[in-house]
């Protein structure tokens, strides 16, 4: 069933539109700077991005920082949200579980198909703009911000080799993936509730809106360290040297309870409940 | 093949289904009828496992439903209403995606997504997606998903819905050639002409009660009239005296145990006789005398 549902989501136009987006913006706004050659000041505008413009090997950075606050978790709620609520739209859920797919089978493929969506959207977020770094910035080193023979400079100001920053690279993919898994099971735990895939997907938006109002608002200080979004960018911390591993633990411990809890909501809710679709 | 007992569905305040039992026979022809709204979806729905029943039992295949509806759903198609199909793929792709997602592995899959087709009479489908399909091409591959895997039962919620007045023929014969060959049928409808041409047993639904379940030829029993139809119908009056209930024309409606005997008697007398035949009750009568208004027409 598993591999029934990934070719079914590699199958479905919306796929590929979406990654089309979210690999889109970080491409765009490559051109803009590699035009004009203005950068944001060091602390403004996303993170990584003034430091680009001298290495196009840290554009992947910036693109993931990008594409975090608002498209990816958008884009992964829309497919979260689609998973059971809209087999129960088209009216094609009742046929698949009379088929029979076990309604526990049914959900263990969505989740699978759904951290497959996760997965590709972040690496093909990464690959095209490394890609779009490379050719737009470049990839010799500038010498102003590294030393002789590394290739990016750490955000604490120490030089990083290739391999090192690749390895960073793909430990803040796995980071982000996580934290875009969580948001997928809220929109997925909602997918079991609803027939409207859209109203599933708004409800996990919702929460995160909320979370990260909560998340800059001091007066709710006491919640902050439980708040889904807390830590989500933590993964910047890889490009610290040493690297900071607190955020990072906590962000994942924080995503996995989250995971954990919803799927449980999802699985306890879709197994005991009428298809009336 | 399927046996129901006390079988009760409640949302909320709203019975759907209340005490059912339903006995379908295996290879039966069962034709489910009733109002909208009155309980025919549901039941269906709790027989496939969909919804979970509030009380009550059900078997299936020797299975109970929905404890062990795992083994059952193997041996049977379903159509319940809408066929439900993904606009973006084509016909067989729909097929292919079922296939795959049910029980039973690859090989053969090819086969099997064509002889559904082709069953269905859509042997021919290109690979357009199933949004540029009309209405009845959809209502057919609704018909080709469910008999995929050739099924023991067949549960059909409105199967000809859509469908031209050949259309709705040529599935008549196909249903009728898959009950022969061993296949029971349990179908859903409002449609009283189709559930009358096809079915040899009828169970009515209203307001969520099984309020009749009976073979075919008992439903439809002798009303002791015989329909007379003669260019003679002053004659005929005459001579039978006070046991014509009805007089139109040429046509006359006469009491009578025996038609055989009336005819013989009519002839004896010299009248002309262009047609005689025993009345039946019609099906619609029996629904319409057990039952109310569908739920679409609130009091």
């Amino acid at each position: 069933m598993i591999a029934v549902e990934l070719r079914a989501m590699l199958r479905r136009p919306r796929t590929w539109a979406s990654l089309l987006l979210l690999c889109g913006l970080p491409a765009i706004v490559a051109a803009f700077l590699a035009v004009t050659g203005i950068a944001p000041a060091p602390g403004q505008g996303p993170a990584f991005l003034s430091a680009v413009l001298s290495n196009g090997t840290l554009y992947p950075a910036a693109a993931l920082a990008m594409d975090l606050p608002l498209f990816l978790p958008v884009a992964v709620a829309v497919a979260g949200g689609e998973a059971i609520a809209g087999e129960a739209a088209a009216g094609t859920l009742r046929y698949l579980l009379v088929r029979p797919v076990g309604r526990t089978r049914l959900l263990a493929a969505k989740l699978a198909a759904l951290a497959a969506y996760v997965l590709l959207a972040v690496v093909a977020i990464t690959a095209t703009a490394y890609l779009a770094g490379v050719l737009a910035f470049g990839s010799a080193p500038a010498g102003a911000l590294s030393g002789t023979g590394l290739a990016a400079v750490s955000l604490s100001g120490t030089g990083l080799s290739t391999g090192d920053l690749l390895l960073r690279v793909a430990c803040a993919m796995l980071y982000i993936g996580a934290c875009m898994l969580g948001v997928g099971t809220v929109a997925l735990a909602l997918s079991t509730f609803t027939d409207a895939p859209l109203g599933a997907a708004l409800g996990a938006l919702a929460a995160l809106v909320t979370s990260q109002v909560l998340v800059s608002l001091d007066a709710a200080a006491a919640v902050h360290p439980y708040l889904p979004t807390r830590y989500w960018l933590g993964w910047i911390d890889f490009f610290r040297a040493p690297i900071l591993w607190h955020d990072i633990q906590r962000g994942l411990a924080l995503q996995a309870a989250y995971t954990a809890f919803f799927l449980a909501l999802a699985w306890a809710n879709f197994a005991t409940r009428d298809v009336t679709s | 093949m399927i046996t129901t007992s006390g079988l009760t569905k409640r949302y909320g305040r709203v019975t759907a289904v209340d005490g059912v039992a339903l006995r379908v026979g295996e290879g039966d022809r069962y034709g489910l009828l009733g109002p909208n709204g009155s309980g025919k979806t549901t039941l269906v729905r709790m027989l496939l496992g969909l919804v979970f029943a509030t009380s009550g039992e059900i078997e299936m295949m020797g299975e109970p439903v929905p404890r062990r509806v795992h083994r059952v759903l193997p041996d049977v198609g379903a159509l319940v209403e809408a066929p439900g199909l993904y606009p973006h793929l084509s016909g067989r792709a729909n097929l292919a995606h079922l296939d795959a997602a049910g029980p039973g592995g690859r090989r053969g899959r090819r086969a099997r997504v064509g002889t559904a087709l082709e069953r269905a009479g859509l042997g021919g489908v290109d690979a357009r997606p199933v949004r540029a399909y009309s209405l009845g091409m959809r209502q057919r591959l609704g018909l080709a998903a469910a008999l995929l895997r050739t099924p023991r039962l067949l549960v059909l919620d409105e199967p000809t819905n859509g469908l031209d007045p050949r259309g709705i023929r040529e599935i008549r014969d196909l249903l009728a050639e898959l009950n022969a060959a061993g296949t029971t049928l349990l179908i859903c409808s409002h449609l009283l002409a189709e559930i009358e041409e096809l079915c040899t047993h009828v169970g009515v639904m209203d307001a969520g009660r099984l309020v009749l379940q009976r073979p075919m030829g008992e439903v439809r029993a002798p009303t002791g009239l015989v329909a007379v139809r003669t260019p003679d119908a002053g004659r005929v009056r005459a001579l039978l005296d006070g046991r014509v209930e009805r007089h139109d024309g040429e046509r006359l409606l006469v009491r009578a145990a025996d038609a055989a005997e009336l005819n013989a008697r009519l002839v004896r007398a010299g009248v002309r006789v262009l047609e005689l035949r025993p009345e039946r009750r019609t099906l619609e009568d029996v629904v319409l005398s057990v039952t109310g208004h569908g739920s679409d027409r609130p009091a």
